[in-house]
């Protein structure tokens, strides 16, 4: 970037994606203009991605206590409880989702690789080592000439990424539609694993204590991301490419093991690491939070190039590097470390007791702030909205059958969403570290770790269907939820908590910001009945391109404890000759349906209402029979209903499927509906599964049978498990060429 | 019996083949520091973790094959220990001239991460004796760079002299004839693309790996 002189600051402020009042409340906080460097920090702190200035105030909502809490949001990650660790020590699990949406759109293989390391650096400045990734993707159109390209580049930067750093991607998700044509998501979830009573916090605990940067060195890459991240995109956006940092996934791999063994020292007080908005965002809230002073030293900032301005050293995210404070006396330890992982590491300042930061370059004082406004005081709007009106109920009556049932099972099986997405796993390390039993190759709802040296595991999903949450904001918060609780429960594990990656457009039009008020609302409803509470987030507004806005997407990653991993329970362990009972109640809801947008190119429609009472009942009642070892093997309903979820079961156990329907009564709603709150369970034994079911008050039907090697409902359709394990698994290699 | 895994600053599976030898054979089992220029006494395996050595920007292994520990690793496989080098551990012992041949990138192009199953073509080594009379093992795999290759003449004298000891049943990345891993002349250094330290126990999909580390101490 070019800084021009002859600006005037409030041009300026204008061009770091600052509002004329934003502006104007600067010039009141600090009585004087600011100088070009307090600019600089002041757009950066106050974009919405550093401040949640448009999404605080509605965050406050979601339930963010519990039992298993250790720490909620607002550190750089969430923490809970998962009880006694091999040595008997307390362990903890710690996690959280990011997006790094904007990036990846521009620069692919970065975007995304980068997104990766951020998302590893939150958990790894916790004390936790990372021990598993996810990520949820969502690709505009295939038909879109850039589709291609950006599903080619980002599985290549996540693979490229966290195969080199050696943390398993286990679970994700990828999905396909119009609305991300000009916007894609890359959305990336890491998890990690901690002694539970040595947690890190970014507080920095008192003045005159040394600040200690590691890492790699300070280049000009990524200056302004944070705003750039915080804007919407046009034509010209293709020329922000210079925002997008580079990634270095070697420098991280001994970032993460200088930084745990700098903490297992016992020489750290405090840690940051530089992500967004890099050594501002890093200095601001350490010192900000621990209410106090911080100065620096820019001259002692590692730089990879020469001559660069404090300007572009507090701007620049180059990756992969930390800020930590250490206790006094200490620096020679952890210069040891940082020698023998061949950091770069210097003592750049000391915390003050000014309440101010101050940054000194050349021996003068180039930045002067008082640290409340940029942090704790930063701007906070209640912005209008308009609380969308939701779309009508579908009468399942009035939805046609397919001409060709065999066709249309085929179509939907092959659709890009529920495709087979083996050519983007294939592509993830999902093994290394050795604990990994159940990834996206194994047919389980959700990736599974094991605490390593214990019988545990954590079971790990990420989920939302933004279809939905178009539809009905409300409703599609709640299912987003919802079904990320199924998906763990359909695992065989206790759900724990969640984390929640919030991509909408441009919250300044009232419609939008009503679409964030209702889906936070409805997941808010969510995780209160369902004792789900949210430990960690991100926001991502500003998702728009030519002022055309993504399908709202609330993504939530969520994590369980499985007590036994010999208890895990998953859908490719059917047998032939199970039985298939259907848990929970069908109604027949199509609206907004994979059925009739892959069949009828529709929409609209209301979604399918969660009924929360019923979905804890159904799960709590379908984890029982999983841990008495009365079921061999289960899967949740989602996208496409019954029809969908007994296809995958038949595909992942390798065995045929004859479901009982026929064309005797309308079939559509039965086979197609996407009532919420069900799952498919095979069993040798149904009758005890039903009277079980009856004792418990849970609706549970018989609708099929394994056996064979077709996938049928009597009169309906015929398909031999070949033809459909060609369609399923054929879409995505044949589209990538 | 002692094992030794050699810890380069990228190795990402040197803990997974410390848990894999301990789990399968009880054994103690000695992390070495790439920067050391001795190994522990009295080893009788050393293990070459998967992973990217020193980031692996320049070829894979080509900057490891010369750090200080592979003076004492070569020494230690002259005097007849046993080396195994599993995925960029066997990118290493290419790289270092202990194994002939070289890697390319995978045909497709890209990274490769699936179970896999290999013909044990040698169960006559003392890395595969436990194998007995078992012909197909099933290891997962992860890698960009798993495509051996070597002259055809090289190639003939390997098979020829029993030295592949390893073969994909279904080549997933362009390896010339098949080949997934193969021994020295003196049949003590294998190398090896599949993860037998991914494969030690049921749960990880298959336990087939244990055996690879039984037999590799057993002979010892």
């Amino acid at each position: 970037m070019t800084l021009v002189a002859d600006k005037s600051s409030a041009d300026l402020a204008a061009e770091f994606g600052l509002k004329p009042d934003e502006y104007a409340l600067i010039l009141e906080r600090l009585g004087r203009e600011p100088n070009l460097v307090e600019l600089g920090v002041f757009s950066v702190m106050w974009s919405e991605h550093c401040s949640y200035k448009s999404s605080r105030a509605h965050l406050r909502k979601l339930p963010v206590t519990g039992p298993r809490v250790i720490q909620g949001p607002g550190e750089n990650a969430g923490v809970v409880d998962i009880g006694d660790g091999p040595d008997g020590q307390k362990m903890a699990c710690v996690f959280k989702m990011e997006s790094h949406n904007h990036p990846s759109y521009i620069e692919p293989y970065q975007g995304a690789a980068t997104g990766v390391g951020g998302i590893m650096r939150d958990v790894f400045t916790m004390g936790a080592r990372p021990v598993a990734l996810l990520n949820a993707l969502r690709f505009g159109d295939p038909s879109h000439p850039k589709t291609r390209r950006l599903v080619a580049g980002v599985v290549a930067g996540i693979g490229g990424y966290g195969n080199c750093v050696g943390v398993p991607t286990v679970g994700g998700e990828t999905q396909f539609h119009k609305g991300y044509d000009g916007n894609i998501l890359v959305n990336a979830m890491c998890v990690g694993l901690a002694d539970a009573d040595k947690i890190f916090y970014s507080a920095a605990p008192g003045p005159g204590l040394p600040v200690v940067y590691f890492g790699s060195k300070t280049g000009r890459d990524g200056i302004h991301g944070a705003t750039m991240a915080s804007a919407e995109f046009d034509e010209a956006s293709d020329e922000k490419r210079p925002t997008v940092q580079v990634g270095d996934p070697f420098a991280e791999k001994l970032l993460i093991e200088a930084t745990l063994e700098l903490m297992a020292s016992g020489a750290v007080e405090a840690i940051q690491d530089m992500g967004a908005a890099g050594l501002t965002s890093s200095s601001v809230e350490m010192a900000g939070k621990g209410g106090v002073g911080i100065e620096l030293d820019l001259d002692k900032v590692p730089q990879r190039e020469e001559g660069m301005s404090a300007y572009e050293m507090m701007l620049s995210e180059s990756q992969e590097r930390m800020l930590a404070i250490l206790k006094p006396g200490r620096e020679p330890d952890a210069h040891r470390i940082f020698d023998k992982w061949g950091l770069d590491a210097s003592v750049i300042g000391a915390t003050t007791t000014t309440g101010r930061i101050v940054l000194k370059h050349h021996g003068a004082v180039v930045c002067d702030l008082p640290l409340a406004p940029l942090s704790d005081d930063a701007p906070l709007y209640h912005r209008p909205y308009v609380r969308p009106q939701p779309d009508k109920r579908i009468d399942p009556g009035q939805v046609p059958a397919p001409k060709d049932w065999r066709a249309a099972v085929l179509k939907l099986m092959s659709c890009p969403d529920m495709a087979s997405k083996r050519w983007v796993w294939e592509q993830y390390d999902r093994h290394v570290m050795a604990d990994t039993v159940a990834d996206s190759s194994t047919g389980s709802d959700a990736g599974m770790v094991r605490v390593h040296g214990t019988k545990k595991a954590l079971a790990v999903t990420s989920d939302c269907t933004p279809r939905y949450v178009q539809a009905d904001p409300f409703e599609g918060g709640k299912q987003a939820v919802a079904e990320a609780w199924r998906n763990l429960i359909a695992s065989g594990a206790d759900p724990i908590a969640v984390t929640d990656n919030l991509n909408f457009g441009n919250p300044e039009r009232p419609e939008i910001m009503g679409q964030i008020v209702c889906a936070i609302e409805g997941m808010a409803e969510a995780c209160t009945a369902l004792d789900f509470p949210v430990v960690s987030g991100n926001v991502s507004l500003y998702n728009e391109t030519n002022g055309q806005a993504i399908p709202p997407t609330p993504t939530i990653g969520a994590v369980g404890l499985v007590p036994d991993y010999d208890l895990r329970m998953g859908y490719a362990s059917m047998r032939s000759g199970d039985v298939l009972v259907l848990i929970g109640e069908t109604h027949g809801e199509l609206g907004a349906s994979l059925y009739r947008r892959e069949m009828f190119g529709l929409e609209d429609g209301a979604p399918p209402p969660v009924h929360l009472k019923a979905e804890r009942k159904n799960g709590d009642f379908v984890l029982s029979l999983i841990r008495g070892r009365k079921v061999g093997a289960v899967h949740d309903l989602s996208d496409g209903g019954l029809v969908c979820a007994a296809a995958e079961m038949a595909l992942a156990s390798h065995v045929g499927v004859a479901l009982t329907a026929t064309s005797e009564h309308n079939a559509v709603p039965y086979l197609f509906g996407e009532d919420q709150g069900r799952y498919l369970v095979a069993a040798k034994d149904p009758d005890a599964i039903l009277s079980a079911a009856k004792q418990a008050g849970v609706h549970a039907i018989v609708c099929g049978e394994a056996y064979g090697d077709v996938f049928a409902s009597r009169d309906l359709f015929s398909i031999p498990l070949s033809e459909l394990r060609a369609a399923n698994e054929g879409w995505l290699p044949g589209y990538m060429g | 019996m002692k094992a030794a895994v050699v810890v380069f600053p990228g190795s990402n599976c040197d803990r997974d083949c410390k848990v894999a030898v301990e789990r399968a054979t009880g054994s103690a089992v000695d992390m070495v520091w790439h920067g050391e220029a001795a190994l522990p006494d009295r080893v009788d395996l050393i293990v070459l973790p998967g992973g990217f050595s020193y980031g692996d920007y320049l070829r894979c292994g080509s900057m490891a094959a010369l750090s200080p520990i592979m003076g004492a690793v070569k020494e230690a496989a002259d005097r007849g220990v046993a080396v195994l080098g599993i995925c960029n551990g066997f990118q290493i012992l290419c790289e270092a001239h202990m194994l002939p041949g070289a890697m390319l990138r995978n045909t497709g192009l890209k990274y490769i991460c699936k179970p896999i199953e290999l013909e044990v073509t040698n169960a006559q080594t003392r890395f595969t004796a436990a194998y007995g009379g078992k012909r197909t093992v099933r290891y997962t795999q992860g890698n960009a760079d798993g495509n051996y290759q070597a002259r055809p003449d090289e190639l003939d004298r390997l098979e020829g002299e029993g030295q592949v000891v390893f073969r994909y049943v279904d080549n997933p990345n362009g390896s010339a004839r098949d080949i997934a891993g193969i021994v020295n002349g003196r049949g003590n250094v294998l190398g090896l693309m599949p993860h037998p330290d991914r494969a030690f126990e049921p749960e990880l999909g298959s336990a087939d790996g244990a055996d690879l580390f039984r037999s590799a101490l057993a002979s010892a």
